[in-house]
């Protein structure tokens, strides 16, 4: 492999890793604070016992997210620093004050939060972690603002001289239209992340009968929060396929493997076959109208095939293949939806129950399944980000600069191999011990609480 | 004073900041296994920093996304010509940012030795390779006409950015040392002082043959301009006010003992940012790494909101964790502190 597919490899593999933390922790801390809420307002010992029992799964997530999070702000001076010395201009900025204002937010607060128990008047001690929430979801808007530069550049001229790309407007790039969908599509993607994982928790210990008051509450909250969130994903996600078929064409049609240009145009439940080099995949129940609707919000909207952009491309750019991997495309779409469809079945399952007012704890059937659904937002939320990054290429900034031309010419292959390695083995082991004490938490008897009468008493902190 | 020296500025800023705040904690996890002394110390000495070292360590992301930002071509190079290092550097982080968190999530002896040693080692590391990497900025590093490095990972390993990283290592011992006598009571306060009177005067020498060495890699003679006179001085007076047992103003002298040495590598080296050793001529400066004008405003506007809020709440954060952190307090037989979360 050349220096260029090892970049490749590793920036795909240390930003899908850092993307199983980072939804749980936007959305957990967010819950967790929920969560602290109700023990203020209603003073009830259940809901004190979860919120540090969520608060520590919490913790053990956001440890390996801020250290998977550090290499990734240096991997683009370190891999791509033809990338980085071209664009530091305008990307550089939100990156500045995703860190002034989102990380030290974050970081300083959780700080506060755990180690402040027994220190803060218990109102102050409640805003910390609803900092570390905004935190959590400021440090998402000002990446998320970043990454639509790259897929729909604006706000910035080239430069004459230098023949860079120059900021000229930082009000277009927090205003960029993928930006604005796809900070939102990602936020409730983080809600749905981290309330199917608390809903699977709380199955887990229900069917093991443990503290099952206790545990119906926040099953119960985890519905409350998934149920919407769900919905309004999907919505979000189908408008965001318009904003993208507007910008970058090349990626819807590839999500379809669509060559030709088409009208009205259906959407293929599975195909077989398929790829850059198969164009005539046999699709499998097309559904009518229905990629016309996800692609121009109209019932008989046209999809641009890609054949037609390809051509539009290379008289716009000059020779070259301007294709995606349409394989990856076409499934990453699919897995998404179906995850996405299959989630929505769950939150409908459980809020069926709650509203007849079924016993939850009595649901096995139920019960085990939302144990399982745990994997779902996780795939779900790779599969979105190979379909948003993936379905960029050959482009590193759309139109502005080729992957090929973005990495650092200084750094040898054997370099890229070599510290691909060593994050391939840390990773791995990372990986291994932080679902080991993931599960070990989840599947912990719960902490007892303070007696119910003893609201008043100092809560300790939670220590290292 | 023009924007970019503005922003050179701020980045020194960061820099700074990162190792006065970073540093203690970086010698808090050097030493907690040695002045720990039994299970409960080693945990006194990790909680003293507990609720303080990820904001810390915010320092320097952002000191590296702002040079990023303000200067993309002194990031590029100096990001992809220290590369193998940086690895290094990362694994480092890594290993010591998730040891906290997980070293008291298992109840056993193994598993918390392994991550005593992992926070330790990872925590010498970092300051001896951000040590190296500053340093190697001053010493000058093989650069060509078009900023790219032209080196192999041999040549990063200069003598001058080798000592500045033994330097970098030896004061954050003593800062994190003097810290541990400050925020702990019993027998980790009197192991720390004990230690770190001893760690102090290896420190001063370093700290000296440095801005000696600092002085000549400039190409400014061998007489220490003011900040680097203000290091030794600041360094010989924390030695001397630690042997007498006076630990909150040792603090105070070794923090400015490692801004003034922290900086003073900034100062020597502007207008550069990067010295070329093939060519004077390949230098990189603060004007021909630099980003345009409006991006440099947007973001001096974004600073200047922001980084006195960061610090207010920040400085809050080390009021309300003021007092000493006590080992009995981590002995097991204390209900309270049983709950291992
Ligand atoms: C729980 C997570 C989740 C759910 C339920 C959905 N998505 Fe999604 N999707 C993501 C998680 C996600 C993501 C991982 O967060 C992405 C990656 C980049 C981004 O902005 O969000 C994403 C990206 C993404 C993109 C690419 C945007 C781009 O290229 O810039 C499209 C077109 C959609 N989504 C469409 C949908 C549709 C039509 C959905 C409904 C069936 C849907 N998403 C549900
Ligand atoms: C929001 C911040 C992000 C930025 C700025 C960003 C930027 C980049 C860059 C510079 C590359 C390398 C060049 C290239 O191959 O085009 C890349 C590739 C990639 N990224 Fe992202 N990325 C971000 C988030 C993510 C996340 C969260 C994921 C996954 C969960 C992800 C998945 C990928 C994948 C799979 C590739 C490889 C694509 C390919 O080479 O085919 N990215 N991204
Ligand atoms: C590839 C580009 C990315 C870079 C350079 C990056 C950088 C970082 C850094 C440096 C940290 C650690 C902060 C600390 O020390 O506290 C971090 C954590 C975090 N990042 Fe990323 N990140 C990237 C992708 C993303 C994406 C795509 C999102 C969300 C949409 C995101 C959201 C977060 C959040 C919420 C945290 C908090 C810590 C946690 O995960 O628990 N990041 N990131």
């Amino acid at each position: 492999m050349s220096q260029l597919d090892l970049a490749r490899l590793q920036f795909a593999m240390t930003s899908i890793y850092h993307f199983l933390f980072v939804p749980v922790t936007i959305g957990l801390a967010f819950l967790t604070a929920l969560l602290q809420t109700a023990w203020h307002r209603s003073n009830r010992p259940e809901y004190l016992r979860l919120t540090r029992f969520f608060g520590t799964l919490l913790l053990i997530n956001v440890a390996v997210g801020v250290v998977t999070g550090l290499v990734q702000e240096f991997q683009f001076g370190m891999d791509w620093s033809t990338y980085s010395r071209t664009v530091g201009d305008v990307f550089g900025a939100p990156l500045a004050m995703e860190g002034l204002a989102a990380f030290f937010l974050e970081s300083t607060f959780l700080g506060l939060w755990v180690f402040g128990w027994d220190k803060l008047p218990r109102r102050v001690h409640l805003a910390t972690i609803w900092a570390v929430a905004a935190g959590a979801s400021l440090s998402a808007a000002f990446i998320m603002a970043a990454n639509s530069w790259m897929q729909h550049p604006v706000g910035y001229t080239i430069n004459t001289s230098t023949g860079r790309p120059q900021l000229n407007d930082i009000w277009a790039v927090l205003t960029n239209p993928v930006f604005l969908w796809g900070y939102v599509h990602v936020l409730l993607a983080s809600l749905v992340t981290a309330a199917v994982v608390m809903l699977g928790v709380s199955a887990w210990q229900l069917r093991r009968g443990n503290a099952p008051e206790v545990f119906k509450s926040s099953a119960r909250l985890a519905l409350i929060v998934l149920t919407p969130s769900i919905v309004l994903a999907m919505f979000v996600g189908s408008e965001l396929g318009v904003v993208e078929a507007r910008y970058q064409p090349m990626k819807i049609a590839a999500a379809e493997a669509q060559w030709t240009t088409c009208q009205p145009c259906s959407f293929s439940l599975f195909q077989v076959g398929g790829g850059n080099d198969d164009k005539t995949p046999t699709k499998v129940i097309a559904i009518p109208h229905l990629l016309s609707l996800l692609a121009t919000n109209s019932w008989n909207g046209q999809v641009t095939g890609l054949n037609e952009v390809q051509s539009s491309y290379e008289q716009q750019y000059g020779p070259g293949n301007y294709v995606p991997n349409v394989f990856v495309q076409y499934w990453a779409m699919r897995v998404m939806a179906y995850a996405a469809v299959g989630i929505m079945g769950v939150a409908a399952w459980g809020i069926w129950l709650l509203w007849r007012k079924k016993r939850l704890a009595g649901a096995t059937l139920f019960l085990r399944l939302a144990v399982w659904a745990v994997i779902l937002p996780f795939l779900m939320n790779t599969a979105g980000w190979l379909l948003t990054e993936s379905g960029r290429q050959p482009w590193i900034v759309q139109g502005v600069q080729l992957t090929k031309n973005g990495v650092s010419p200084s750094v040898s292959t054997t370099s890229v191999a070599i510290s691909l390695v060593a994050f391939l083995l840390l990773y791995g082991a990372l990986a291994v011990v932080d679902v080991v004490l993931m599960m070990r938490y989840a599947r912990r008897e719960l902490a007892a609480g303070p007696a119910a009468e003893d609201a008043e008493a100092v809560v300790p902190a939670m220590t290292y | 004073m023009t924007l970019v020296s503005t922003w050179f500025i701020l980045i020194a800023v960061l820099w700074t900041g990162f190792f006065i705040l970073e540093g203690f904690d970086l010698g808090v996890g050097m030493l907690h296994g040695v002045v720990g002394g039994d299970e409960a110390g080693r945990r006194a000495a990790i909680n003293t920093i507990g609720p303080l070292w990820d904001g810390n360590e915010v320092w320097l992301v952002v000191a590296g996304a702002g040079m990023f930002a303000a200067f993309p071509g002194w990031y590029a190079t100096m990001f992809s010509g220290l590369y193998l290092a940086l690895v290094v550097l990362l694994a480092a982080l890594i290993v010591r940012g998730v040891s906290f968190e997980f070293r008291g999530k298992v109840d056993g002896q193994r598993w918390r030795q392994t991550w005593d040693w992992l926070l330790t080692g990872g925590s010498l590391f970092v300051p001896l390779l951000l040590g190296v990497g500053l340093g190697d900025l001053l010493a000058g590093l093989p650069i060509d006409s078009s900023q790219e490095y032209t080196g192999s990972f041999l040549d990063l390993l200069t003598p001058y950015g080798l000592f500045v990283g033994v330097t970098f290592v030896l004061l954050c011992l003593m800062h994190g040392g003097t810290f541990l006598a400050l925020k702990t009571t019993d027998h980790v306060r009197t192991r720390s002082l004990h230690l770190t009177r001893r760690i102090a005067p290896v420190t001063c020498v370093a700290v000296l043959v440095f801005a000696v060495w600092t002085q000549v890699t400039a190409g400014r003679g061998v007489l220490p301009n003011l900040l680097e006179v203000t290091a030794v001085l600041a360094v010989v007076a924390g030695a001397w006010l630690l042997a007498e047992g006076r630990e909150g103003w040792a603090f105070a002298a070794s923090t400015v003992a490692i801004a003034a040495s922290v900086s003073s590598i900034f100062t020597e080296l502007y207008p550069r940012v990067m010295v070329s050793s093939t060519s004077s001529a390949f230098d990189l400066t603060v004007h021909n790494t630099a980003s345009g004008t409006y991006a440099l405003k947007v973001m001096t506007v974004v600073a200047v909101i922001l980084l006195p809020v960061v610090l207010a709440y920040q400085a809050w954060t080390y009021h309300v964790f003021r007092a000493r952190v006590r080992p009995e307090d981590f002995a097991p037989a204390v209900p309270a502190a049983a709950e291992p979360s």
